[in-house]
């Protein structure tokens, strides 16, 4: 039997999301006196870029996966030392205004997938949202195949769980880990991240697949100059790749994946500047995994859920619209990281920081902690990556011509196995234009997923051919997380507010999947 | 960097007791702390649930608990998301077929 919604106590913050923003934000107020709470899904804290192996696995040396290492270990012990509460294993899935007073309440489910019977509700006076991101992925025929995997994935699968994927069976006393070949595909420096720790985990990597060019970040010289950890960065993971032996291949893509149980080669063609392939140009690559993703995309179900506004990226991805001091459009509701845009972890790391004092600033009653030293320096360095993040995203942004590699039975979406035809069939037989119509007509969108795997290709697949038609509004989904009924049920007798509507959408979204 | 290390000899891990799982009955070796996602990797087990429409193999796809192609019948309880449940002793996975209905004797 599931339990009531249990009364915790009230706290100054709540910051939903422990990855590095979270966790600095969640630091920062804590050491100025707020009580926080630091809510996040998974077992431990790190989010995706400190993301580490249980203690059970005895990781002695679990930096030889991570650059600098030490400032996460730094975080977490200021995060043990501080009055702040780590709630582990805590699914948010809805943010409401409480009845009446000004405080918000922060309804969680618990649990390694969210199945224990135990809905938490914390409640607080501000709000800090550091829910990341999640990775863009467009399809391609065989994108389907057991062993393709997300570039991010097969990252965050090595980081916590020490695999790789598509390994063979190994008999019985060999060394399991070595020896996987796996592709690394997409766009966006995270490939260059995944590939090279892949291949410093023992994994060989036949080719980097990249779908833009790198010379893009040659027409932004002063960002170039002003972000040089972002070049070594870059140098770092290239100097890596070449001292495997792994070739990059620009302007070119998988386009199609073989094997039909599992992966047994890739064909990857070369792009024309508009990510068309070009005829003819395909080579075939035998591998065991393909690692492949787009980029990323914001995280902003539960920002959206609450009326924040947004505004689009370069890559035409949707962000959320943040003043100087990381607050969103509704008061009382921060964010940092990656929910304002891709941007790494330094950023993250930076605009927690800020967001975290800027919220003990108010709930203080002090002006904004803005003429403090470390508040300029924070705000300049948050000023210099986010120009980076920008030139990042125009570069990478996905071309027009990716759909040219689909065929009509290349299932897009995943979860409810609806191919591209009839997804093209509903935009030009039946006029759909958006993604929510073409989820009304073909299901595409509305399975588990909530559309997050195949959103960005049904909106692109919906506006083929137009040509230019009104910007697609963010994805709303009502849950962040799936809930059981009985959870939800719990929250009868919480005032669900109004939660408006945010300033770039329409109408709210009717379904919740599933 | 040295070649052909695992991940684990990378970190250099030294776990806790392995244990055994099975996967459609057939015995498998898991490490503490692992999740049933990558248990089943480290096997070179790569699908463990077929689609409801077309009856296509699926296993982990994004690795962090948002794709939900990882649904997997664990000990009889279908629609499990093998990258986010940990394994445990004894736990029985078995391939999850179309809307989850748990495998027949599986109960
Ligand atoms: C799969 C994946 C792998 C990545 N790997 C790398 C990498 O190897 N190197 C690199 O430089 N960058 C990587 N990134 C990019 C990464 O986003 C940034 O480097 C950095 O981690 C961003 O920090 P953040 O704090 O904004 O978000 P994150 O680190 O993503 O942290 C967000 C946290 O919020 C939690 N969360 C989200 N929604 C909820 C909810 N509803 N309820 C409870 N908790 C929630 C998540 O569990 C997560 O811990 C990866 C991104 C993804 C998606
Ligand atoms: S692999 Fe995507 S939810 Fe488990």
């Amino acid at each position: 039997m599931p339990h009531p919604v249990t009364d915790d106590p009230e706290y100054d913050l709540a910051v939903i999301g422990a990855g590095p923003a979270g966790l600095a934000g969640a630091v920062a107020a804590a050491e100025l006196g707020l009580s926080v709470a630091l809510l996040d899904a998974s077992s431990q804290p790190g989010g995706q870029f400190y993301r580490h192996p249980a203690p059970a696995l005895g990781a002695t040396r679990p930096e030889a996966l991570h650059h600098d290492w030490a400032t996460f270990t730094a975080l977490r012990r200021r995060l043990a030392d501080s009055t702040a509460t780590l709630l582990a294993g805590h699914h948010v899935w809805t943010v409401v205004r409480a009845e009446a007073r000004d405080l918000w309440d922060v309804h969680a489910v618990t649990g390694a997938d969210g199945d224990r019977d135990r809905p938490v509700r914390v409640r607080a006076r501000a709000v800090l949202l550091a829910t990341g991101a999640y990775e863009r992925h467009l399809p391609f025929p065989g994108w389907t195949v057991p062993g393709v995997v997300g570039a991010g994935g097969a990252q965050a699968m090595l980081k916590s769980g020490l695999v790789l994927p598509g390994l063979r069976a190994s008999p019985a006393g060999a060394r399991p880990g070595a020896g996987a070949r796996v592709v690394v595909a997409g766009s966006g420096p995270l490939l260059l991240a995944v590939a090279a720790t892949l291949a410093a985990a023992g994994a060989r990597v036949p080719a980097v697949v990249e779908a833009s060019g790198y010379l893009g970040y040659a027409r932004h010289p002063r960002t170039l100059a002003a972000n040089p950890h972002k070049v070594a960065e870059a140098a770092r993971h290239g100097a890596a790749l070449l001292r495997h032996g792994v070739r990059l291949r620009t302007r070119s893509a998988v386009t199609r994946v073989h094997g039909s149980d599992r992966v047994e080669a890739v064909t990857v063609s070369r792009l024309d500047r508009d990510w068309r392939p070009v005829r003819g140009s395909g080579r075939r690559i035998a591998c065991d995994a393909l690692a492949v993703g787009f980029g990323l995309v914001p995280q902003l179900d539960l920002a959206t859920g609450l009326g924040c506004a947004t505004r689009r990226a370069r890559d035409g991805s949707h962000l959320l619209d943040l003043d100087a001091q990381q607050e969103t459009s509704v008061p009382g509701i921060w964010a940092a990281g990656e929910t304002g845009g891709i941007g790494g972890v330094e950023l993250a790391l930076t605009e927690g920081e800020l967001a975290g004092r800027a919220i003990a600033a108010r709930l203080g009653g002090r002006a904004a902690a803005g003429g403090s030293g470390r508040g300029r320096a924070l705000r300049r360095r948050r000023a210099r990556m986010r120009a980076f993040a920008a030139v990042m995203a125009a570069v990478h942004a996905p071309g027009a011509g990716w759909s040219r590699w689909l065929d009509d039975t290349t299932d897009v979406c995943r979860c409810e196995e609806v191919g591209a035809g009839r997804i093209r069939e509903a935009a030009t037989a039946f006029g759909a234009r958006d993604a929510r119509t073409v989820k009304l007509l073909t299901r595409a969108g509305m399975g588990w997923c909530q559309g997050r795997m195949c959103g960005t290709a049904v909106a692109c697949l919906a506006a083929e051919g137009r040509e230019q038609g009104p910007p697609p509004a963010p994805e709303r989904r009502p849950l962040a997380v799936p809930v059981r009924l009985d959870a939800l049920a719990a929250l009868t007798g919480t005032a669900a507010s109004d939660p408006g509507e945010p300033e770039e959408h329409a109408a709210g979204e009717d379904s919740t999947g599933g | 960097m040295a070649r052909d290390r695992s991940p684990a000899e990378r970190v250099g891990a030294v776990p806790d007791p392995a244990f055994e799982i099975t996967f459609d009955g057939r015995p498998l070796v898991a490490l503490p702390g692992q999740s049933l996602a990558a248990a089943l990797w480290a096997a070179g087990i790569l699908a463990w649930r077929t689609t409801r429409v077309g009856g296509r193999p699926r296993g982990a796809f994004c690795g962090i608990g948002h794709c939900f192609d990882c649904l997997a019948t664990v000990n009889g309880a279908p629609n499990r998301r093998a990258c986010l449940v940990p394994a445990r002793p004894g736990d029985a996975v078995t391939t999850q077929e179309g809307h989850g209905h748990a495998a027949p004797g599986d109960r």
